[in-house]
Formats: C-alpha cells, structure tokens, sequence
C-alpha cells in the first residue's frame, strides 16, 4: 500500500459531515433530558407557589389552628416549633460534628478513623425514618412522652455525618503549609488546628452547615414520633411540639379544605426558608471566592 | 590557621562558571558592595559582643563557638534514613549555609534544628542535637519551646490568610496566648528589621495575602522574630522569589546576623558564597564538607564537593 493509499483508508474527508451530525444529535439530547430533569423542579417550585400564597397572611404566623370547622387561623406554633427543633438540632449536631470532622482531618489516618469515616458515610445514607424509630426506642419511650427534644435529638442524629464529613474535607483543603507556619512559630498543635486550620476553613464549614440546616428543616418522618405534633404553643422543650412538616403531612390527609390551604401554605414557607439557605450558603461561598 | 588567598584568585574559577549557566541575582541586581564581597562583612559595625570575639574569617571550623550541635543525627521516614549521621557545629550569630543536589537531606537536616521533622507522620530521628548546653532531643524536652526558640522560615512565603499584615507579625505571641505589651512597638520593630516597615506601614489592616511574594517572605521573617528567637533556620527561603526580591531577602540575612544565628538551606551556589561564613556541603544524609564559605568554593578539599560546585552534577 503506498502512503497516499493508506492516508486516504484513514476515511474520507467527507466522514466530517457525519460527525457533525452525531455531534447535533447527542447534544441535542443532553439538553433534552436536562429540560425533562429540570421540569420536576420548577413545577413543584410554582405549584407550590401558586396554591400556598392564598394561605400566607399574618395569621399564619401568629395564630394557633382553629378547630376543625371553623375557618382561619394559622401555624404561628409549628413556625415556632420548626425554628426551635432547628435549633435543637444545631445544638446537637453541630459542635459534636465539627469535632469529629477536626478528628478526622488531623488524627484520622489510622483504622479507627477509617472506621468513623465509613460510619460517617453510612449514616447520611440511613433512612430518616430509622433515625426516629430509633429515637423513639431511646428517648421517647424512656421519658415516656414525645417532646421537642426528641425530635431536635432526631434531627441531629441527622446532621452529624454531613457536619462530620464536610468539616473534614475543607480542613483537608487548608495547605499544610499553614499548619507548619504555626508550629514553626512555637504554638501547640492542638492551638494550630483551632485557631489556624479551623479559622481558615471556618466560611466553608459555616456553608455546610448551612445546607445541613437546610436538610433537616424539610424532614418529616423523624418527627412523626419523636416531637409528634401540637394544636397549641408548647413551652420548653419537654412537650410535644408542632413542626411545619409534620403540619403539613396531618393536613394534607385530613378532610378539610381550609386545612389543605394551610398545608400548601405551610409548604411554601418551609420551601423558601430551604431556599434561601441554600442561596445565601452560595452566595456566601462566592463571596469568599471573589475576596480572595 | 590558613593564610587564604583571596577570593579573586580561586582555583578553578568556579563561580564564574556557574554564572554562565545560571544567571543569579548577582547578575541581574546589583548589590550592595558588602552583598557582594561577604568576607569583608564582619568588618561593618560588628556588634560590641562580636568584636571581642576572633575575626569569624581567622576562625576555622574547629574553633567555632557553637550555638547549636549535631552530634550522630540520623533522621528517618519511615524505614528510609535521609539524614545517615550528620555531625555539625552551628556557629553563633554567623550564618551557615547547607547545600547540596535535591534530595541529599538539606531541608530535613534543619528541620531536625527546631524538631519540625518529627511533625510528618512518620518522620522519626536519632541521636542529639544540642542548643545551647541543652539536648534538644532529650526526654523531658518540649518541642513546641524548642520552636519557640529557633524559628523557622520556609520555602514558599505561608503567611497567615485570615490575619493582616500586623496580625501575621503578632501571630506568635497571640497564638501562643501571650499578650503583646507594646504591639504596635513590637510591629514597626520587626517589620523595620525585615525593611518592610516603609513599604506597609500604610496598609497594615490589609490581609497579608494581598502582599507580593517577596514582601511575604519577609512578613514570614518578621513573624519569626517577633517572637525574638535565638537561631532561625532559613528552609531556601529565596527560591519561589524573584532575582530583586531574593537581593532583598540576602540584604537582610547580613543585617540579621548581628543579633542571630542563621542558618540556611539553598539550593544556589552563589547565594551561599554571598550570605554564608560558613558552608556545609551534603550528599546522600551525609556531611561530604564543611569549611568556611570562601574554602568550599575555592579549595575544597573532597572531590564530590568541588565536582558538584563546578557544576558537574546536581
């Protein structure tokens, strides 16, 4: 074969038309499925809109639920009740994650810590209903009634692994030169990882904990028998208390229409609390980015 | 003691060759007269203390007042041994440079000085290394007050990033929980030390990340001796800085060396003949030589080292 030959069995040039046309095609198809990806997103986002702003007003937020048949009110104690589970939850989850996530990025090259990394993993993949049966075996059943402290203990249990594995990773990202700057300088190690590797990954973990937040703001099935549900205000933290999302599954399988309008109501508030976590853990990300 | 000859008729011209193959700040910059010609250095306003002391450049290696000493140091990673029993005197308030091709032990040497090396995992040591009277690696001794006195700079400029420029200098007081009496006395001075004063003194809530690179080495230098350590141990402090900022940073090794023991690690030749007085030369974890400066680069008395000075390998 002489060269020309078996330059020209290498393919027509011709062949390009074809590749472009393969090219169209898969393309074309990628942002296909992206709109139909998408699509799922959007219409829970404007449906929810759509049917929930008719029941937001200001009773919502400061009333209690009226009685069955009687029109109005609101869930000023589930928004209180969330926002206090929340809160249980960071007290909970947050100091006991950090830690752990600290332990793992400094000490954490040895079998016991692979073991608390594969366990870490394992529990952001455990069912969140496990988490309050479990809870409910724990603590629930021991102090013999459902209290927001149950719940708050439920939802930590939840945070943890995300707090644990998300401080890990931005520990690792802090260069070790930093680490031996302050050795260098004559400060204790346990100094160093706190004031010098903690603070500089510090916005970072904020952020993951942020979306952590936002997590376990949204979930349900943990609270269902752990903080349980509550037709009025509940005070402290040893009485059953009334979430946004459990509210939202009772109403939603009741009988009553004014009560389904507070079920999306109640809806779209625990979506854009979500989403302005999210936003603004984003946003906070980008502007760390942009001041360096 | 050697009657030497001076150091423009060296025997093989070594430097010169050097030159030709790898321009240096000494090409490019020009230096103050005294960066140039180090051995007349001593001569400049030696400190009361230093006068009464011989000449450093009548002094061979014999005869050094150490302030710091290896004795049979083996330093390991591992099961592989970098460091294979490095005897060497550190001499007081001189600089000494190490040098030596990539890989010989340099770095690991010093950071064997202030018990950085042991910070890898892994990283294990042996044998003694004296500060002072002190066994550095004896028991009882905490390596976080061994820092504390011989501090350390590093090859790239690791100033802290959430701390400004006053705050980088402060670091080692405020991170070891020791409350600055006169901070902003304590700022200017160190920062005046490093030259850096006039060019930041404007600016010193800014992050010390917004410096250039040769002004972070230097903030990374005042940093170290504001916490007034007694040696400081230069880890090729100039080799991620360019030609006038590395000048900067030699000018100040010279003017340091009045109230310090220096040592440093580097991986250029004529950096070592400029700062140096004295000059140890390492290869494979071993000491092949050590002289004063002007020997190794114009007599050395081993093979290895003067193959390697002219340029034959490394």
């Amino acid at each position: 074969m002489s060269l020309a030959e078996s330059v020209a069995s290498r393919g027509t040039l011709s062949k390009y038309t074809h590749r472009k046309l393969v090219d169209r095609v898969v393309r074309a198809l990628c942002v296909l499925f992206t709109v139909i990806a998408i699509i799922p997103l959007f219409s829970v986002l404007w449906y929810v809109l759509v049917r929930g702003i008719g029941g937001i007003n200001l009773d919502f937020f400061t009333e209690l639920p009226k009685p069955v048949g009687e029109v109005g009110g609101g869930m000023g104690n589930a928004v209180v009740g969330t926002l206090k589970l929340v809160a249980l939850a960071g007290l909970f989850g947050i100091p006991p994650g950090v830690l752990a996530g600290v332990y793992l990025a400094e000490f954490g090259n040895t079998k016991f810590g692979g073991a608390v990394r594969f366990a870490a993993d394992v529990m952001s993949g455990v069912p969140s209903i496990t988490v309050g049966l479990f809870v409910y075996s724990l603590v629930v059943v021991t102090t013999k009634h459902f209290s927001a402290m149950a719940g708050g203990i439920a939802l930590a249990i939840l945070m943890l692994p995300m707090v644990t594995r998300t401080t890990e990773e931005l520990l690792k990202l802090v260069p070790e030169s930093l680490r031996e700057a302050a050795l260098g300088l004559g400060v204790p190690k346990w100094r160093a990882t706190l004031r010098v590797m903690l603070r500089t990954a510090l916005p970072g973990i904020a952020v993951g904990i942020m979306l952590s937040v936002a997590r376990v703001a949204g979930e349900t099935a943990p609270l269902l028998f752990t903080a349980f549900s509550n037709r009025f205000w509940s005070t402290g933290v040893n009485e059953p208390t009334a979430s946004l999302s459990v509210n939202i599954y009772t109403n939603a399988v009741s009988p009553y229409e004014d009560w389904h309008r507070q079920a999306w109501a109640a809806a779209l508030v625990l979506l854009l609390t979500v989403l302005v976590l999210n936003i603004s853990a984003r946003f906070l990300v980008r502007t760390r980015v942009r001041a360096r | 003691m050697n009657i030497d000859l001076s150091p423009g008729i060296a025997k093989k011209a070594p430097q010169k060759k050097q030159a030709d193959t790898e321009p240096s700040a000494a090409e490019t910059q020009p230096l103050p007269e005294k960066a140039k010609v180090p051995d007349m250095d001593a001569a400049t306003a030696p400190s009361p203390e230093i006068a009464s002391r011989p000449r450093w450049d009548e002094v061979s290696v014999s005869q050094i007042v150490p302030k710091m000493k290896a004795e049979d140091l083996h330093a390991s990673f591992g099961s592989s041994e970098v460091i294979k029993g490095i005897s060497l005197p550190i001499a007081e308030k001189l600089v000494t440079a190490i040098i030596g091709p990539s890989g010989c032990g340099k770095s690991t040497f010093i950071r064997c000085l202030n018990r950085m090396h042991e910070v890898v995992s892994g990283a294990t040591t042996r044998g003694k290394v004296f500060l002072d009277k002190q066994d550095i690696y004896d028991r009882d001794v905490d390596p976080v007050r061994v820092r504390g006195r011989v501090g350390m700079v590093f090859q790239k400029p690791n100033p802290f990033p959430t701390m400004s420029i006053r705050d980088n200098v402060l670091a080692g007081l405020r991170l070891n929980g020791i409350k600055p009496k006169d901070p902003d006395g304590q700022v200017e001075k160190a920062l005046r030390q490093v030259a850096l004063w006039d060019e930041v003194k404007d600016r010193l809530a800014k992050a010390g990340t917004s410096l250039s690179g040769g002004q972070q080495q230097r903030l990374c230098i005042a940093r170290a001796l504001a916490l007034e350590p007694e040696v400081l141990l230069m880890d090729e402090p100039c080799s991620a800085l360019d030609p006038i900022a590395t000048a900067r940073v030699e000018e100040l090794i010279h003017e340091l060396r009045e109230h310090y023991t220096i040592v440093i690690v580097t991986h250029n030749m004529q950096q070592a003949a400029r700062v140096a007085n004295f000059t140890a030369f390492f290869y494979l974890g071993q000491l092949v030589e050590y002289n004063r400066t002007q020997v190794i680069f114009t007599r050395p008395k081993e093979q290895r080292t003067e193959d390697y000075i002219t340029g034959r390998f490394g």
